[in-house]
C-alpha cells in the first residue's frame, strides 16, 4: 500500500479500526462453522489418532500401548487383510463397470431422443434409492436361493442357481451389482460432459472418413478425460465408505465367512461391537491414508492422461 | 457405420458425404429406444417387483415374477405397520423430525458460512476457506470414533442431538462449497448499493441473498433430507432405544427379527420407506438432476 505512508496516523488508525471491524464480521459470520469444525472434524482427527495408539474400551481410561494396534494390524490380524481385500475387489469390478454402463447409456441418450428427459430420470432413481436400507432388503431376497433372481434363471433358461447371497464366491458380486445398478449419478455428469463437446469435432472427424469408434476413441474419450477423472475419483471415495448394502444383507456379520466384511463394516464391528475403539481408530487412520493415497496419485498422474482443453499447457 | 468402415475411400473424399439415408435415421432411433427401453425395465424390474409384492400374499413371493399383483390387498401394509412392538408411525414420526431438523439446519448454517467466504472481507478468510474444501475429502470414519466419545460423555447417546446439532454447525462442507459457488454467481452491484444505503451485512445477507438463492437453497433442502432419510450408520450408532429408531433402522430390526417369514410386510414397508424420496424426486426432478450434473452431488 503506497498511499499507507502518505495517510495521517488518524486516518491510518480509522482504516485499521475499519478493518479491524470487517475482521470481526467476518469472525461473527464464519463462527458456527469453526465451531463445528473444531468439534467435529479437526478436534476428532486428532483425537483419534491419539486413541490409534491406546487401548480403549470407553469404560476405563485410554491406556497408551504405542504401536501395538498398528503392529497387530499389519502381522496379527487376517480379517485386516480379508477386509482390504473384499474392499478393493469391490471397487475393482464396481468402478469401471459403473462408469463403462454410465457412459454407454450416457452416449446414447446424449443423441436428440425424443423422451431423452424421461430415460435420464428413470435411469437415475435407483441412485436415489440404492443407499437405503430398504433397498438392501430388496437385495437381499432377489440374489437369495429361492429368490427373484434364481427364478428367472429358472424360468429362462432352466438353470437351478444356488443363493447367491450365502455363497462366499459370489457375495461380493451382489453388492457390485447393486452399486452398478446406481449408475445414474455418473451418468447425467457423463450427459453433461458430452454437451460440452464440440460438435464440430464429430463433423470434420466425418468429413474424414472416421468412423463411430475412431470417434469416439479419438474424440469422445478425450474430451471427456476430465469428468472421467472427476467421476473415478469420486467413485473411489464412494466405494471404501460403502457400509449400508454391506451390512443389512450380511445381517452385520460380514458373512458368509467375511466374504462381505468390507473395511467399514469390520471398523465398525471393531469399535461398536467389540469395544476396541483404540484398533478401530488405527484402522481409520490407515484408511485415511489409502484413501489420501489414492487421491493423490489420481490427482499427480491426472496430468499424464487427462486433457483439459483451456489448460494453457 | 458400417459403410462408413467397408467404403473409406468414398466418405474420405471431401464433397462426395453421402447424407444419411432415411432408413439409417429412422434404423438408429428404433434401436436407441430398444436399447433404452430394455434397459430401463431391467434397471425398475426390481423396484416395480417390489412394489407389486407388497400387495402378494406371502406364498406368492417366492414364485409369482409378475410385476402386476393379483389383486390389491392392502394386509402387508397394515400387518407390516404394527409388526413390531413400536407402530410405524414411531419411526416415521421419528424419521421427520431428524430430517427437518437437518434440513433447516444445514440451509441456515451453511448458508451464513458460504455468504462470510463469498463476500466478506476479513484476515483469514482463503486459509479457512481451504481448511473448509479439506473436510470435505475427510472420510467419516476417522472422525466417527471420537465423536461418539464426545457425544457420550455429553449423554446425548440414544438422543437425536448427535443427529442434527452438528448439521446446526455447518458440518456438511459440501452443501457450503456449494452455495459459495452460487453466491459468487450473483451480481455484486446489488450488495454494493445495499451498503451505499447503510445495510449491515446482516440484512444483506438476509434481505438480498438469501431471496435470490432459492435455487440453491432448495437443492440443499432436497439433498440433506433424503441423505438423512436414507441415513444408516448415524442412526445405528447413536440411537439405542426402539422408541428412537428411524425408519431405516426399523426396518433392520424387522428383517433380522422375522428372517424369511414376513417378506411381502417387509417389502409394503419398505415402499412405505422409499416413498417420500420418490416424491420429493417426482417433485425436484430437474433441480436434482441439475444439482448432480453440476457438482457430482453423491454422497
Amino acid at each position: 500500500m503506497a498511499t499507507d505512508s502518505k495517510a495521517t496516523s488518524t486516518e491510518r488508525q480509522s482504516r485499521s479500526q475499519a478493518a479491524n471491524r470487517r475482521d470481526m464480521i467476518g469472525y461473527a459470520f464464519i463462527t458456527p462453522w469453526l465451531i463445528g469444525f473444531l468439534c467435529f472434524s479437526l478436534g476428532p482427527v486428532l483425537a483419534s489418532l491419539y486413541l490409534s495408539f491406546t487401548k480403549f474400551d470407553l469404560l476405563s481410561p485410554a491406556v497408551w500401548v504405542g504401536t501395538d494396534n498398528y503392529a497387530r494390524m499389519f502381522l496379527d490380524d487376517p480379517r485386516f487383510y480379508q477386509a482390504l481385500k473384499v474392499t478393493f475387489t469391490y471397487m475393482i469390478f464396481e468402478v469401471p463397470l459403473k462408469l463403462a454402463f454410465a457412459l454407454a447409456i450416457a452416449m446414447v441418450l446424449d443423441k436428440a431422443i425424443r423422451g431423452g428427459a424421461f430415460y435420464r430420470a428413470l435411469f437415475y432413481i435407483p441412485s436415489l434409492l440404492g443407499g437405503s436400507v430398504a433397498i438392501a432388503v430388496l437385495w437381499r431376497q432377489l440374489f437369495d436361493g429361492n429368490g427373484t433372481v434364481n427364478q428367472i434363471l429358472l424360468w429362462a433358461f432352466g438353470y437351478k442357481g444356488q443363493s447367491w447371497i450365502s455363497t462366499p464366491e459370489t457375495a461380493i458380486y451382489t453388492l457390485v451389482l447393486l452399486a452398478v445398478w446406481q449408475f445414474g449419478s455418473p451418468m447425467i455428469i457423463f450427459l453433461a460432459g458430452l454437451r460440452q463437446v464440440p460438435q464440430d469435432l464429430y463433423e470434420a472427424a466425418s468429413m474424414d472418413g472416421a468412423g463411430a469408434f475412431r470417434k469416439f476413441y479419438k474424440i469422445t474419450l478425450p474430451m471427456l478425460a476430465p469428468v472421467i477423472f472427476f467421476n473415478m475419483v469420486l467413485q473411489i471415495i464412494e466405494g471404501f465408505k460403502a457400509f449400508t448394502p454391506a451390512y443389512v444383507v450380511s445381517g452385520g456379520t460380514g458373512g458368509p465367512i467375511d466374504a462381505t466384511l468390507f473395511y467399514t463394516l469390520y471398523l465398525y464391528q471393531e469399535a461398536f461391537s467389540y469395544f476396541r475403539m483404540g484398533y478401530a481408530s488405527a484402522m481409520a487412520w490407515v484408511l485415511l491414508i489409502i484413501i489420501g493415497c489414492f487421491t493423490g496419485i489420481s490427482f499427480l498422474t491426472s496430468k499424464y492422461w487427462v486433457y483439459y482443453e483451456d489448460d494453457p499447457r | 457405420m458400417k459403410t462408413t468402415l467397408a467404403e473409406p475411400v468414398v466418405s474420405a473424399s471431401p464433397g462426395v458425404r453421402r447424407g444419411p439415408s432415411l432408413f439409417r435415421i429412422v434404423g438408429g432411433a428404433i434401436a436407441r429406444h430398444g436399447v433404452l427401453i430394455g434397459a430401463s425395465f431391467v434397471m425398475l424390474y426390481p423396484l416395480l417387483w417390489m412394489l407389486a409384492s407388497s400387495f402378494k400374499p406371502e406364498s406368492l413371493i417366492f414364485t409369482d415374477l409378475s410385476i402386476i399383483p393379483p389383486s390389491f390387498d392392502f394386509a402387508n401394509y397394515t400387518l407390516g405397520w404394527n409388526a413390531l412392538q413400536q407402530s410405524f408411525a414411531v419411526f416415521f414420526k421419528n424419521s421427520l423430525f431428524v430430517a427437518i431438523l437437518v434440513v433447516i439446519g444445514n440451509v441456515l448454517s451453511c448458508s451464513i458460512t458460504a455468504y462470510a467466504f463469498a463476500r466478506l472481507e476479513f484476515r483469514g478468510r482463503r486459509f479457512w476457506f481451504v481448511v473448509m474444501l479439506g473436510t470435505l475429502m475427510l472420510p467419516y470414519h476417522v472422525t466417527l470414533i471420537p465423536q461418539y466419545v464426545l457425544f457420550l460423555n455429553l449423554g446425548w447417546i440414544d438422543t437425536f442431538l448427535p443427529l442434527i446439532v452438528p448439521k446446526f454447525l455447518a458440518a456438511d462442507a459440501f452443501f457450503i462449497f456449494l452455495m459459495v459457488q452460487f453466491f459468487r454467481g450473483i451480481p455484486r452491484e446489488l450488495d454494493e448499493a445495499a451498503v451505499l444505503d447503510g445495510c449491515s451485512p446482516w440484512r444483506i445477507y438476509w434481505k438480498i441473498m438469501m431471496p435470490l438463492s432459492l435455487p440453491v437453497l432448495t437443492t440443499t433442502a432436497i439433498f440433506s433430507f433424503i441423505w438423512t432419510w436414507n441415513d444408516f450408520l448415524g442412526p445405528l450408532v447413536y440411537l439405542n432405544d426402539a422408541s428412537n429408531y428411524t425408519v431405516p433402522l426399523a426396518l433392520r430390526s424387522f428383517m433380522d427379527s422375522t428372517g424369511q417369514s414376513a417378506f411381502g410386510q417387509l417389502f409394503a414397508m419398505s415402499v412405505l420407506a422409499i416413498l417420500p424420496i420418490f416424491l420429493f424426486f417426482l417433485f425436484f426432478q430437474r433441480l436434482i438432476i441439475e444439482g448432480v450434473a453440476h457438482s457430482g452431488m453423491k454422497r
